[in-house]
């Protein structure tokens, strides 16, 4: 090969040295997702062309996914409207948020997408979600106790699904079973939005002792800089490998995998590993490799640290010896973790790592100096302030506006659908309802992951939420996640709101008390006005509901560009709510279990239809407005379940959603194994399959039903009594009775119909 | 004088404290063990608890076996040691030939997470003797390589001395040959057993509290010699 014009060399180092002799060297940043405005900053702030390997971290650094920057002056709403909180010991920012749950415990816990990936690759995008969010928890000093998976497909008929859901399912459950953490809840939802583009959010929650929190951070000069886990391979390199082969590289080094690929083993190691090393105390900081690798690594710790940091690159265990320095840079090779130790700690540190097999190399140390260097070969080729990678990306006021079609859609409200009047339509109806994908039996999915493994679950899937004892109890959290993309089509402001509401009232219904937030906002291209307004939309009605509802946001996680050619997906936010358990073994499954309880409808039914899966399962149809939010009714409903749980009053609870009264008491009945017997009497249509918010019905022993609605009384919860538990048919009275068997085999029967 | 139950730990045990904890529960003293010692110490019978061990890379317990502490505790277990294998456990067993046949992919492909009932056939052993002959328990199982092979010859002497321990009822979640769950060598001083009775040693967090008569078996020999 011979050198062209002003590139550097084949075989030479880009240096710093190098990049002030050549500054008219063109650099691939277009490839590499940056723009010229993105490009003259990074001259300006090094006063000189980047090198090769300095471009890499910056365009890693500043890509959407790392630096928010089209999401982050939207997301400072979740501050400015924090309600206070004296639980909240970590807020946003961190790997992950931390709240005090009392008794000397602490719990962080976050949900992450990994949306593209799980498409690509759907076995290995979905394991590696869930390792990431994982790593996220272990960074903070905690134990990892438990995931969820948020799982959304394309339409269950669409030939790829079965293909994706497969992969995703198995993946999900492939690395949270090997790694030993008990998957207590999620949800599986079907929509044709999500065919090419299906959203895979984890959520991981840890365990530890408030004055044991760690933190990304690299203070004290000398200090020693130690990278632990997994070698460094070729994997989840995007953007790396167009630099590399534009500038110095040979044709067969062009293609590299660009999703990552898992090892939980590895991932078990470092988890034990780690929790050995911090009940030693032996760091000062410790960070998970996630995205953008070892740039993302070195200049946050650095950056949030004493300032400066030496690294030698060389020192980087390579699986692949050919990687070139930027590929180093970018590389998001799996179960990798950067610690700093004291230099008089790090023998010590080695020792653990050697004890569980965890390959451990000091790379480098802390400085004073306030930059960021790297050398290779022995050449400097990074000098870089690491606080403008990490913290001073750039920040886009993207413009936004109402999408055209939405005025439209909300007019065309389901007040126009034929709805069933006759006894046999409804029970039809109900039928239909109970065997549709969104509201079909998930065991399908769930037996495929592990729920018992630790030994402290208390409720799981399908239980409103999943339910852990913490330490020996008799303290325990409650975590729900929920989202509806309908309802956020329809009105992104109340969609958000609607999602916390139903996480919020999910958590009390197991006599939690909701505690924060944590949330994944899932949708389209930001670049899109339309989209940009939805994402606007959204975070504003979920940062008013947090406050409105005194549960801050913790964290979270944004993924942008979830759509197909130019249609995006419906907006979805997920959110997460933790709940705290003061006893846990007086949690409320939603499971009818004795003959003879009176059976009570907490809340107000309205009738409300616009985005309800009675109009999407019968008609297809998208249209209206969404139930009305009401937080005040949702804080009054949940203070009523916490109190009653706590008094040890109710046998069952379960909250009304998605599919209404009915879906809610066949399930009931379904997962306890008894009937029930309930009369209606308003509209029996609306009474079935209304959606609207704040609702909970309650399974209460004759001589508590006065205890529980004076209650409810107190606190303007409006109650009824619908029926008893009973029996083995579900039936309304005066309209149809429905044998549980008959309900069982459509229920249950329909995943398995269509994927197993 | 408490009994000393050993639960091993290899890379890759996942319920490795559930079995301690169960071990507790049932009034023992549970003692950790780590896979590269050479020294078992002073236990009166050990637990191979479930999990991934080695991440199950080249066949679920293949590389377990060779575990330092696995030589030891085989010739303690031929010497009569009491020996449980949950899952893994049970796969590093008959990888070990402690036990006959193996445990293959599950018959539907899938992970399998569920609350099992099974029916106790033996409760002789030195694991199971705190059962009735024949009484059906609910505990959880979960694997995806559970499906328990044997030649004929062998299943015909599994069946034919006694040494099917426990039995999957109403469901066969894995495709077991017989529906075996779980069985025992000659002396049945050695159990292996596909599902988990860790698991379920609390009403609180497993299906039931059934699971902890596996614990407590063991003791009332010890607390009886």
């Amino acid at each position: 090969m011979t050198v062209q014009g002003n590139e550097p060399a084949q075989t030479g180092v880009d240096s710093v040295t190098r990049a002030e002799q050549t500054p008219h060297v063109k650099l691939p940043y277009a490839e590499l997702g940056m723009n010229d405005e993105e490009f003259a900053r990074v001259h300006h702030i090094l006063g000189r062309r980047p090198t090769s390997a300095e471009l890499a971290i910056y365009s890693v650094m500043w890509s959407e996914h790392c630096s928010y920057k089209s999401s982050r002056v939207h997301l400072k709403k979740f501050a400015e409207k924090a309600p206070r909180s004296e639980a909240l010991l970590v807020g946003m920012g961190e790997n992950a948020g931390v709240v005090d749950i009392g008794n000397g415990w602490a719990v962080t816990f976050k949900i992450e997408s990994h949306n593209h990936p799980s498409y690509v690759e759907p076995y290995q995008g979905a394991a590696t979600g869930v390792g990431g969010i994982v790593r996220d928890i272990l960074s903070m000093g905690a134990r990892p106790v438990a995931v969820m998976d948020s799982l959304r497909f394309g339409s269950p008929d669409a030939p790829d699904t079965r293909r994706v859901l497969d992969g995703v399912v198995r993946g999900v459950g492939g690395y949270g079973n090997c790694l030993g953490l008990p998957n207590i809840g999620g949800e599986v939802v079907f929509d044709p939005c999500y065919g090419a583009n299906p959203l895979v959010n984890a959520l991981c929650v840890g365990v530890l002792k408030p004055q044991d929190i760690k933190r990304a951070i690299a203070p004290g000069p000398g200090n020693k800089v130690i990278l632990f886990g997994a070698g460094t391979g070729p994997d989840g390199i995007g953007g790396a490998s167009v630099l590399a082969s534009a500038t110095f590289d040979e044709a067969s080094h062009q293609k590299r995998p660009s999703v990552q690929v898992g090892d939980p083993f590895m991932e078990k190691l470092l988890t034990e590993c780690c929790m050995e090393i911090f009940a030693e105390d032996l760091v000062v900081g410790i960070q998970d490799l996630g995205a953008a690798g070892v740039s993302c690594a070195t200049t946050e710790l650095a950056a949030a640290g004493t300032g400066g940091m030496d690294v030698d690159l060389d020192l980087v265990p390579l699986r692949d010896p050919t990687l070139r320095t930027e590929e180093i840079l970018m590389s998001e090779s799996q179960e990798r973790m950067m610690a700093v130790v004291e230099p008089a700690k790090a023998a010590r540190f080695l020792d653990l790592c050697r004890r569980w097999d965890v390959p451990a190399t000091v790379i480098g140390e802390v400085t004073g100096t306030g930059r960021l260097r790297m050398t290779w070969r022995g050449e400097t080729i990074v000098d870089i302030p690491p606080g403008t990678a990490a913290d001073e990306g750039p920040v886009y006021e993207r413009p936004y506006e109402r999408p055209a079609d939405l005025d439209r859609l909300q007019a065309d409200s389901p007040d126009r659908l034929p709805r069933p009047s006759t006894p046999d339509d409804l029970r039809n109806t109900v039928m239909w309802l109970a065997g549709s994908p969104n509201l079909a039996d998930k065991s399908f999915v769930t037996s495929q992951y592990d729920k018992y493994v630790q030994g402290n679950t208390v409720l799981a899937m399908p239980d409103d939420a999943g339910v852990i004892r913490i330490g020996d109890g008799p303290q325990g959290i409650a975590l729900a996640t929920d989202g509806n993309g309908r309802y956020a089509r329809l009105d992104p402001y109340a969609g958000a709101q609607l999602a916390l509401s139903e996480a919020y009232r999910n958590v009390a219904a197991t006599g939690a008390r909701p505690l924060a937030v944590t949330n994944c906002l899932n949708f389209g291209s930001p670049e899109d006005p339309g989209v940009m307004w939805q994402f606007a939309q959204a975070v504003e009605g979920l940062a008013d509901a947090c406050q409105a509802l005194g549960v801050p946001v913790t964290g979270g996680n944004v993924s942008f560009y979830n759509q197909t050619g130019e249609v995006p997906i419906n907006p979805t936010p997920v959110i997460g709510v933790l709940g705290v358990h003061d006893d846990v073994t007086r949690r409320v499954s939603m499971s009818f279990n004795v003959e003879g309880m009176g059976l009570l409808l907490l809340g107000e039914t309205r009738p409300e239809f616009g985005g309800s899966e009675w109009a999407n399962v019968v008609f297809r149809h998208l249209g209206g407005l969404p139930p009305r939010p009401d937080l005040a009714a949702e804080a009054a409903l949940a203070s009523v379940l916490v109190a009653a749980a706590r008094e040890g009053l109710l046998d069952a609870a379960h909250d009304l959603s998605d599919g209404g009264l009915s879906q809610a008491l066949l399930e009931s009945c379904l997962r306890g194994g008894l009937g029930c017997a309930v009369s209606l009497p308003g509209d029996p249509f609306v009474e079935l399959f209304s959606e609207s918010v704040a609702r909970a019905v309650v399974a209460v022993h004759p001589e508590y039903e006065a205890r529980v609605a004076a209650l409810c009384e107190a606190a303007g919860v409006p109650v009824r009594r619908l029926g008893t538990v009973g029996g083995d048919a579900f039936t309304v009275e005066g309209q149809f009775t429905i044998p549980l068997a008959e309900l069982r085999e459509v229920h249950q029967g329909a995943l398995p119909a269509l994927f197993g | 004088m408490t009994a000393r139950v050993g639960v091993i730990t290899f890379p890759g045990s996942l319920d490795d404290r559930d079995a301690a904890r169960a071990v507790l529960l049932a009034g023992a003293e549970p003692v950790p063990l780590w896979h590269a010692s050479t020294d078992l110490g002073e236990v009166d019978a050990v637990v191979l608890p479930g999990g991934f061990s080695y991440g199950d890379y080249l066949r679920a317990g293949a590389i377990a076996r060779f575990a330092p502490l696995m030589e030891r505790l085989a010739d303690a277990a031929r010497g009569g040691l009491p020996v449980l294998g949950i899952c893994n456990g049970f796969q590093v067993l008959c990888e070990s030939h402690l036990l006959p046949g193996a445990l293959t992919r599950n018959a539907s492909l899938h992970f399998v997470c569920r609350a099992q009932r099974l029916r106790i056939e033996n409760s002789g052993t030195e694991w199971t003797r705190a059962y009735e002959q024949g009484q059906e328990i609910v505990v959880p199982i979960k694997n995806i390589d559970g499906r328990y092979l044997a030649d004929q010859k062998t299943l015909d002497e599994l069946e034919s001395e006694g040494r099917v321990v426990a039995r999957y009822v109403d469901v066969n979640p894995n495709g077991s040959l017989n529906d075996i769950a779980g069985i025992c060598n000659e002396a049945g001083n050695v159990v292996g057993l596909m599902p988990h009775p860790e698991h379920a040693v609390e009403a609180l967090t497993g299906p039931s509290s059934e699971g902890l008569g596996f614990f407590t078996s063991v003791l009332t020999r010890m607390v009886g010699a």
